[in-house]
């Protein structure tokens, strides 16, 4: 027994941080593929997903993957990601799947309140006819813990019935890393391998991996208006209101998605070195800067979540 | 293994990561620890301080109520209590940090086990008022038989005993008389007070008769998992691949994580359960040949000689094996509302492999408030109980108490899917 308050001898190292975060996402990865038959991994050419790639390489290469990408294309993104993502799709030589809410709205599945509202939580809609069209038995997504609340609580292999809908109170019990992807028809499981990343964490691995990113996240000079202390980039989608005072300004974006709700933060950071020194002294949260929808409401991600949102 | 990464601006010595858990109930002052370190360690960002400011505001409260920080999901908003595990990250630069932050009510067993069972250390809050209360053994046992390695023993709330080192003394003294029953014995004790931050990360100026390190300090040179003691290899093999196109015809890759040990290119492995033996080729991580694999990193094993493996199979020293059995003894605790009894058909998911499993008895309850056994019986939603299983196929198996990885199982309930028993081998 030790005298109180005795130190522990100086610990050893063994893996370091971003080793170890990356060997247990491609532990998930495999899991998902030893125990599921048809899954699918959902890409949107943004920085978070472009690291689940990059794992998926290691976890399986010089195989294929046994899987394809999906993107839910809101419609609403930025052209230069769409590029990216189409480049990078076939450089892997990978098969990329892309449903758009578009058709959902042509079906009538997904109706808007108004013509340029938001289309991120209608990608659910859009996510769940997918999933239903291939008969998707698991998700691979690239969501985080540290992005939001009600993901803290969210299991790395978190259950889905079959209306899609995650129950917070109902979630299966997950030990050890012993995953239980087990589902019925029509059931899915959504399996996150960066569960457990901060922003700090994808960055720092984008940098000791190399990884190409589209441009947007790199400070560029671009027509912003300031609109409830967040900066709105004008695009055609977002024109700028009365009154507005138009600046040019550099910036870059720290999350990529729908244009009409994804703000970017002001930064002279060009570099990724830059980007993660910021990023290591920012005051504050991803989506706190970033998602003008997240703001309404404390709780609004864990409604969306209910509804079959990744 | 790569050099760590440089941060600019921050000097950085990469210690890896450590996972530890926080348990104690509601009124300990749990909530208002973990959001003390997230707080004093600068890992909380302004606009999630603005929120718990608004709310502190918003419910009358004089100071920020730094507990609002793990406040999860709605429900638990609403009713002011933690229902589920959750977990926090921070980092100090020098190491990153997991928190799995478990509720302590005795209902909720199950979320303190799922908690431990990734955890390398826990800290077990004690309100210094109330000292040493039937939770806070229950919580002891759950970590040890967990197999947490490293207890710290956080007196919480000095402020409210007036700083009495009388009175950390005797909690310090009625712990360790009932943990040396317990056989815990790498346990600490900090005096501190959460609310006002002494000796959480710093030192304050009303304990300055305790001169041990701060809670901080601690975390900073807990040893991570793995590092304490040689272990032996074990690798289940996850998935095999066989790519066969033109430029990689040949290839058989396997496909793992090494879950205890390491591996180094030549040595000699055996693989079960067909008990061949062959050596290590190469050791691949996408592009790269590593000369070695330490625990907890996932790579491909190709093998000297061609062996047939399949997803189940595991990869060992042959030096020191596990033991291959179709009877498993363990400690169980049950995690569904229909309760367990003797003659149950379950699923049981063991590293990478799965089999039926049969219960063939339930030898006793343990009364983890009382830490006594009651024999025979069944297992209702969140007790612990010691159960033999009679499998359909064998399983490669070590004792928990010498291998979390290998001595490690869920159960599975074949006609709903859920996960509803975790069980560790004796």
């Amino acid at each position: 027994m030790n005298a109180p308050g005795t130190a522990f001898a100086p610990a050893a190292t063994g893996l370091d941080h971003l080793d170890w975060l990356e060997a247990e996402a491609i532990h998930i990865l495999r899991e998902v593929a030893g125990q599921c038959s048809n899954p699918v991994l959902l890409f949107s050419g943004g920085k978070d997903s472009i690291c689940l790639l990059r794992l998926a390489e290691k976890a399986f290469r010089p195989g294929k993957f046994p899987f394809p990408l999906l993107h839910v294309d809101t419609g609403h993104n930025y052209p230069e990601v769409i590029a990216f993502r189409d480049r990078r799709a076939a450089e892997l030589g990978e098969r990329l799947i892309v449903r758009a809410v578009e058709d959902s709205m042509r079906r009538g599945t997904v109706v808007l309140k108004s013509p340029g509202e938001s289309r991120n939580k209608h990608q659910s809609v859009t996510l769940l006819e997918a999933i239903a069209e291939f008969a998707f038995d698991a998700c691979i997504g690239g969501a985080r813990r540290d992005e939001e609340k009600a993901r803290a609580k969210e299991r790395l292999f978190s259950f889905r019935d079959e209306f899609g809908q995650w129950d917070p109170k109902n979630q299966r019990p997950e030990l050890w890393s012993l995953y239980n992807a087990r589902t019925q028809p029509g059931e899915n499981i959504r399996a996150f391998p960066i569960s457990n990343w901060t922003e700090l964490d994808v960055w720092q691995y984008i940098a000791r991996e190399e990884l190409e990113l589209p441009s947007i996240y790199f400070a560029h000079t671009r027509p912003v208006v300031r609109r409830h202390g967040a900066l709105v980039p004008l695009t055609a989608l977002t024109p700028p209101r009365g009154g507005e005072t138009i600046e040019e300004i550099s910036v870059r974006f720290r999350t990529v998605g729908d244009i009409t709700c994804t703000a970017p933060v002001e930064s002279l950071a060009d570099t990724l070195e830059k980007i993660i020194a910021e990023t290591a002294l920012s005051t504050i949260t991803e989506r706190g800067a970033t998602r003008l929808d997240d703001l309404t409401s404390e709780a609004s991600m864990e409604q969306r979540k209910k509804e079959g949102y990744f | 293994m790569s050099a760590p990464e440089k941060i600019p601006g921050i000097h950085y010595r990469d210690a890896g990561l450590l996972r530890f858990l926080t348990c104690g109930s509601v009124d300990d002052g749990k909530s208002t620890l973990i959001g003390r370190l997230l707080y004093d360690s600068k890992s909380i960002l302004a606009d999630t301080l603005h929120a718990i400011e608004r709310t502190s505001i918003r419910r009358g409260l004089e100071a920020v109520d730094l507990s609002l920080l793990t406040d999860g999901l709605q429900a638990e908003r609403e009713q002011g209590i933690t229902i589920d595990v959750a977990y926090r990250y921070f980092s100090t630069g020098t190491r990153k940090y997991i928190i799995a932050d478990a509720p302590g009510h005795e209902q909720y067993t199950r979320n303190m086990v799922t908690a431990a069972s990734t955890a390398n250390l826990a800290v077990i809050l004690v309100d210094a008022r109330k000292g040493v209360q039937t939770q806070t053994r229950r919580h002891s046992y759950i970590a040890h038989l967990v197999g947490i390695p490293h207890l710290v023993v956080a007196v919480n709330k000095m402020d409210l005993v007036g700083y009495s080192r009388e009175a950390f003394e005797r909690i310090r003294q009625a712990y360790l008389e009932f943990a040396a029953g317990l056989g815990i014995h790498d346990v600490r004790f900090i005096p501190l007070s959460a609310l006002n931050g002494d000796m959480v990360v710093e030192r304050g100026d009303r304990l300055d008769w305790y001169n041990g390190p701060t809670l901080m300090e601690l975390l900073e040179a807990a040893p991570a998992a793995h590092s304490e003691a040689r272990e032996p290899f074990r690798f289940p093999v996850q998935y095999v691949c066989r790519p066969r196109t033109a430029e990689h015809h040949d290839f058989r890759g396997y496909m793992g994580r090494v879950e205890s040990g390491e591996i180094s290119v030549g040595d000699e492995v055996q693989v079960l359960p067909s008990g061949r033996t062959t050596r290590i080729r190469e050791i691949r991580l996408l592009d790269r040949s590593l000369p070695q694999a330490a625990s907890e990193r996932s790579v491909t094993l190709l093998l000297e000689d061609e062996v047939d493996i399949s997803r189940g199979d595991m990869i060992v020293s042959p030096a020191n094996t596990p033991s291959v059995t179709k009877l498993v003894e363990a400690m169980v605790c049950w995690l569904a509302e229909t309760p367990l009894e003797a003659g149950r058909k379950l699923l049981l998911r063991h590293t990478t492999r799965e089999t039926r499993a049969l219960v063939a008895a339930i030898e006793y309850r343990q009364d983890i408030n009382e830490l006594k056994r009651i024999s025979g019986g069944r297992l209702a939603m969140n007790d612990i109980g010691s159960i033999t299983f009679k499998l359909a196929q064998p399983l490669f198996v070590d004792r928990y108490r010498d291998n979390r990885a290998t001595g490690a199982f869920i159960l599975i309930d074949e006609a709903t899917n859920n996960t509803v028993g975790a069980g560790m081998i004796v």
